[in-house]
């Protein structure tokens, strides 16, 4: 159980770290606002709560492993990254820019830090299968890195992704856990006209998986979620995180048009204003 | 004559040669390099005795994986494994793995730098009877054309023992070329085998080369019997064994260049893109010679014997003969 005070304390953090997603993305001039908004919330639970990590030590060898599969939502990745303390937060700036270490899609070569370089979609999970194989090879049932992949809905799409479902369900990988990022969009509209996924929980079950659905702004829910996971000893776990894209920013929340633009600098005040006074919870961005 | 400082098989030229397919070399390497290091863990895609990774899945079941026909995740998966700090070796046909699965190869394990050992069974022509759809000729190029990927073609199952087990060192990702076939045994396991190196496993009894012949994988063999019969011919070569073919011996094939000032390519793999290619690329930028592709031509394969395919696609011994022939009349 979060206490009301962590909370508050991660509600705050996540607004941070969607106002530095709005600047970054405003300075860089591409790249996509809608996924990394809403996924901010469970990023900064992870990073913040769940994952057991040392930023100042990112090569620890006990730390947990975060995959994320859909690497063009990485400004929240590179956002809570620098916010938990991996790099400064004014390195955030440097998005998409010619010889930064925040390239626009992750690339490990230049960032080491990163658990794996994506981009091009379902290819993520089947990794973090990898991972947790051989976390199974080392330590057994005893094993206790917890393997996390963050992938999207839309890259179900790739064939690539039901490989790794059936061969993880085959292994009874107790200690992979996929968050899926369920909000409905991809780059051509809405997941169920361009290829419809549902009923997505009982084709996960169907392949042998451990099913959650829970909202993914809900800090509450998810941290429950994820401790339900870790009690699953004979399956992996699926989190489906019903997310709202765009999150935070009632002008780019639910529509697909911000799968893959960055907004313009007048988008850009507006939604900062928008978030400084956490979605209306203050009355006004001075308070 | 055969390189005497090489220790290659003396019995080689003789009718009933020792056949053992390439395949098995890399099975018993494989074995041994799992004996000698634990972190090492094989993958396959429903192929496991067909390329001979069952040695090693029977001995290690728990550091093996059945993928089942899935090579996408062959790649990642495996990639996944060597980021835990395993050194996975995972196999299928050349066809579907690099064949299939490129962009995972690329991204996963090329681009992550991650030490994952691809390993392409049942390449070239020789696959024979399954047709052009199993025939991988595409292979090489598609590794070598990647950054950070080595790519090794052994000659023989002795050379693709030593080469499985070099590649479970070289700490990097690497594509190794199987073949299906029995193929005569060309070395010994005194032979040396570097990653990176070549050898000259024929030459002049005396004087210097009038042409140098570079081989990667199979033909080797044919190879040998080519130079052996031009010397008789009165033309004196030099073959060069380039299972090696990144990172390749650049000063190794541009001394062959100086000497012989001509060159004949020889591989089981399209012309454009191969080693032949790569030898040019060498070539062009330091020491351009003449030079002549024994390969395919453009072409998908069909189905076959293994010696029809390979003299219907004109890769046997006498079009080597005369590809020899033909470079030697275009010497300045």
């Amino acid at each position: 159980m979060l206490t009301e005070h962590k909370i508050k304390e991660l509600e705050v953090k996540a607004n941070e770290i969607r106002e530095s997603i709005i600047k970054m993305l405003v300075e860089a001039g591409s790249g996509h606002t809608a996924g990394p908004l809403g996924m901010a919330d469970i990023f900064t639970l992870f990073y913040f709560h769940v994952l057991k990590h040392n930023p100042k030590k990112p090569d620890w060898e006990e730390r947990d492993r975060l995959v994320l599969s859909n690497g063009h939502i990485c400004p929240v990745l590179y956002a809570t990254m620098a916010h938990a303390g991996y790099f400064p937060v004014s390195e955030l700036q440097t998005l998409r820019k010619f010889g930064t270490r925040l390239q626009g899609h992750p690339h490990r070569e230049y960032l080491p830090m990163l658990e794996t370089s994506s981009g091009p979609l379902g290819a993520g999970l089947s990794q973090a299968v990898g991972m947790a194989l051989a976390e199974k090879i080392d330590n057994g049932m005893s094993a206790d890195r917890y393997i996390y992949c963050f992938m999207s809905d839309g890259e179900l799409d790739e064939g690539n992704s039901w490989e790794a479902i059936m061969l993880a369900g085959k292994n009874r990988l107790r200690n992979l856990i996929a968050v899926i990022d369920r909000n409905n969009i991809q780059i051509d509209g809405y997941t169920e006209n361009i290829m419809p996924l549902e009923p997505l929980a009982d084709k996960w079950k169907a392949f042998n998986w451990h099913v959650i659905e829970v909202s993914g702004h809900d800090f509450q829910a998810l941290s429950e979620a994820v401790e339900e996971a870790k009690g699953v000893f004979e399956k992996p776990t699926v989190i489906i995180a019903h997310n709202i894209p765009g999150k935070g920013v009632k002008e780019f929340e639910r529509d697909y048009k911000w799968h893959g633009k960055p907004p313009s600098r007048e988008e850009a005040n507006m939604a900062l204003k928008e978030l400084r006074t956490l979605g209306g919870k203050i009355k006004s961005e001075h308070e | 004559m055969l390189n005497p400082k090489l220790k290659l098989n003396p019995k080689i030229f003789n009718a009933d040669v020792e056949q053992v397919p390439i395949r098995k070399g890399f099975g018993l390497g494989l074995l041994a390099a799992g004996e000698e290091n634990k972190n090492v863990v094989a993958l396959c895609a429903d192929l496991t005795e067909s390329t001979q990774m069952h040695l090693f899945a029977d001995k290690f079941p728990e550091r093996f994986v059945e993928i089942g026909v899935a090579e996408q995740n062959l790649a990642t998966v495996a990639s996944g494994m060597a980021a835990m700090g395993k050194i996975p070796f995972c196999s299928s046909y050349a066809m579907f793995s690099p064949g299939r699965n490129w962009e995972q190869i690329r991204t996963t394990i090329a681009y992550n730098d991650r030490p994952v050992k691809i390993v392409g069974s049942h390449a070239g022509i020789s696959v024979g009877p399954d047709g052009g759809t199993h025939q991988a000729l595409e292979d090489i190029a598609l590794m070598r054309i990647t950054p950070n990927m080595d790519v090794v073609s052994p000659c023989d199952s002795i050379e693709a023992s030593k080469a499985t087990q070099a590649l479970a060192k070289s700490g990097r990702p690497a594509y190794i070329r199987l073949a299906r076939e029995k193929t005569p045994i060309i070395t010994t396991p005194d032979t040396p085998f570097k990653i990176g190196e070549s050898q000259i496993f024929w030459l002049p009894d005396v004087g210097i080369a009038e042409v140098g012949i570079i081989v990667t994988g199979g033909l080797m063999y044919r190879a040998l019997l080519a130079a052996k019969e031009l010397e008789a011919e009165g033309i004196k070569t030099k073959v060069m064994n380039l299972a090696s073919i990144k990172p390749m011996d650049m000063k190794g094939v541009i001394a062959l260049a100086k000497e012989a000032g001509a060159i004949v390519s020889v591989e089981e793999h399209q012309v454009a893109g191969g080693m032949g290619s790569a030898v040019a690329e060498v070539l062009a930028q330091n020491f351009p010679v003449p030079l002549e592709f024994v390969g395919v031509q453009n072409k998908f394969g069909q189905s076959g014997t293994p010696d029809e395919l390979i003299e219907h696609y004109d890769m046997g011994k006498d079009s080597i003969k005369a590809s020899v022939k033909k470079v030697l009349k275009r010497k300045i």
